[in-house]
């Protein structure tokens, strides 16, 4: 890894789960983000959507996402009030698996609509898994002082982690 | 579980804080539209098996043999 990145902060879920990781207060000083996500959902599915939202905003999402999961291969072109076609482990997946995840935000800090790229894979120790290329955009100038990553109904089981960091360009 | 976790960048503090109703009716309503979502997800999965199923039965009966009907998948 590159040695302008810095480690903002990161956490570890507890033997509670958690409904949300929210990462707040992020400080504009940085060029660029980049959030490395690896989580396990508690839904009764192989997987299950990780609904990504900035600022606490519902509105100005737009995405595009080609996915794989080892029989089929489909692209989802989407507008809604979030991020959400990424997708992390769940129940089914093979025990104590967690997906691998990371989110890439260039000029986060700046006054432009806010685009993003991702990709993602599950582990699961079977035929069908799933993996996928993403790209989004928050059409929205403020700068990104805040991320939401969401359970989407469900909760983050204990051991999953986020990691924020913050990458200048010098 | 009914709470979540709140990492303040500028200072690197954890913490865990309770969900709102408001959050809490979100969340009830994302798990009943993902239970929708996976029986609709299921049924169109049954749907292509039994639609399979019926097509190699036709091709059988059309006097193919089941390396032949494989030979097409």
């Amino acid at each position: 890894m590159a040695n302008t990145y810095t480690a903002i902060a990161t956490v570890t879920v507890g033997s509670g789960g958690a409904a949300n990781i929210e990462f707040t207060s992020i400080p504009a000083t940085y060029t660029d983000l980049l959030l490395k996500v690896s989580v396990r959902n508690t839904a009764s599915a192989l997987d299950r959507n990780m609904p990504i939202t900035f600022n606490s905003s519902s509105t100005g999402y737009s995405e595009r996402l080609l996915y794989g999961n080892g029989s089929s291969a489909l692209s989802i072109n989407r507008a809604s009030s979030d991020l959400g076609y990424l997708y992390t482990n769940a129940a089914n997946s093979t025990s104590n698996t967690f997906n691998n995840f990371e989110l890439y935000i260039p000029n986060y800090a700046g006054s432009n609509y806010k685009s993003t790229s991702a990709d993602y894979v599950l582990e699961n120790n079977a035929t069908a898994a799933t993996t996928g290329l993403h790209a989004g955009l928050w059409s929205n100038s403020a700068a990104i002082t805040s991320i939401t990553i969401s359970a989407d109904g469900f909760s983050l089981v204990q051991y999953s982690t986020a990691t924020l960091y913050g990458i200048k360009n010098s | 579980m009914s709470h979540k976790l709140i990492v303040d960048c500028s200072t690197g503090v954890t913490t865990e804080v309770e969900l709102t109703a408001e959050e809490i009716a979100q969340r009830e309503a994302d798990a009943a539209a993902f239970a929708e979502i996976k029986a609709a997800e299921e049924a169109a999965a049954q749907a292509k098996a039994d639609a399979k199923a019926s097509a190699e039965a036709k091709l059988a009966a059309l006097g193919l043999t089941a390396d032949e009907i494989a030979a097409l998948n």
